[in-house]
């Protein structure tokens, strides 16, 4: 039980805190998850952030669910979900209920900038470890290039994570043949 | 019977909006022509404030779109709704993942994977730089960068390579320097 409202807790916190979509979020998770608490390994996130193309909903949710099951089954995967929509659900409601134009003040504006820029920033980091884990030969650098190439031209991430697991069991299994 | 038909409308959208918030839109503009819960360009303006405010967009879009259409009992439902397909469908998958993480051919799967979710980000890495530090448009190399952004990028990037610092001071901070350099 105690567990439980740890994740609801900890999915809180990072929902309060990922501005601008699922890669914001990949610092955070690894910082609370991985580096605080030993709940997953940092490759595990990459995985489930993988798989979580291809589920359907929001990637953090995904995220969040996936690490909930993990820790906990059914009733973890619950908790973490909801503590990651937790803070959405205040904070858009306040918003909403009390705000117009809230995009407009500018304060936020200039808040909002910076903050961006600091995400920027965050995921120079998170490129250089998730490449470092998944590219470790030739075929994969290859691989990793021409995703970079066709995404910058607007592919479907899902399509493309289709593909690179075809791509993947298709090469690996070719070359375990011609090594026999 | 309007509680009952946003979750259903929610839960359709969370279903079939595949590979994150932004793909939540389509769906929203079809909820938009259907009911008379909102318009389409109120819905311009809840895509800018899911973006401009913490969590995930397409859950911050499924609240404002719920709490327009039925007050935050509307708001919760909605949210609800949107998730409940992503948790009952990555349960199943987490079970599968479980019962076959030893299996040759899913490590073979994970080898593609994880080279192509380095590049994805690496994609998202480039469009959002573009949008914050490069002027579009520019007449040369002189002005080719936003100098004040890029030299902020550069410092913060710098501070992230090589301390260990909470990404939540982070986030923090960058507000603070957006605030004091009116980015």
């Amino acid at each position: 039980m105690k567990e439980l409202f740890k994740l609801f807790f900890i999915f809180a916190k990072i929902g309060s805190f990922t501005f601008g979509g699922g890669y914001a979020m990949l610092p955070m998770i690894k910082r609370e998850l991985a580096e605080k608490r030993d709940y997953v390994e940092e490759q595990e996130i990459l995985d489930y952030y993988a798989i979580g193309q291809l589920t359907p909903g929001v990637i953090a949710v995904n995220v969040s669910t996936f690490v909930g099951h993990k820790r906990k089954g059914a009733l973890g995967a619950i908790f973490s979900t909801a503590g990651m929509v937790f803070p959405s659900v205040v904070i858009i409601t306040f918003i909403a209920a009390l705000v117009s134009d809230f995009q407009e003040i500018a304060i936020v504006k200039s808040a909002l900038s910076g903050i961006r820029l600091a995400v920027l920033a965050m995921i120079v980091k998170t490129v250089i470890s998730v490449t470092k884990k998944g590219v470790i030969d030739r075929f994969t650098l290859v691989l990793m290039l021409v995703t970079l190439a066709v995404m910058l031209f607007g592919f479907p991430a899902a399509l493309i994570t289709v593909l690179s697991i075809f791509s993947g069991i298709v090469y690996k299994s070719v070359k375990g043949r011609v090594q026999k | 019977m309007t509680y009952l038909l946003l979750f259903a409308e929610f839960f359709k959208t969370g279903l079939f909006a595949i590979g994150g918030g932004l793909a939540t839109v389509p769906f929203l503009f079809e909820i938009a022509n259907k009911y008379p819960w909102f318009t389409k360009s109120q819905l311009t303006d809840m895509i800018a404030v899911a973006e401009s405010t913490p969590g995930p967009i397409g859950v911050n879009m499924a609240t404002y779109a719920g709490y327009s259409a039925g007050g935050v009992l509307g708001a919760v439902i909605a949210t609800i709704g949107l998730v409940m397909p992503s948790v009952i469908v990555v349960l199943i998958v987490a079970k599968i993942l479980e019962k076959f993480k030893d299996n040759k051919f899913v490590g073979f799967a994970f080898y593609g994977i994880r080279p192509a979710v380095a590049g994805m980000i690496l994609a998202a890495w480039i469009s959002l730089f573009q949008m914050c530090v490069i002027n579009s448009s520019y007449t040369g190399l002189k002005d080719l960068f936003y100098l004040k952004e890029l030299i902020i990028f550069l410092c913060l990037t710098l501070l992230c390579l090589k301390t260990k610092i909470n990404p939540i001071c982070y986030i923090i901070l960058g507000a603070i320097i957006g605030i004091v350099f009116k980015l």
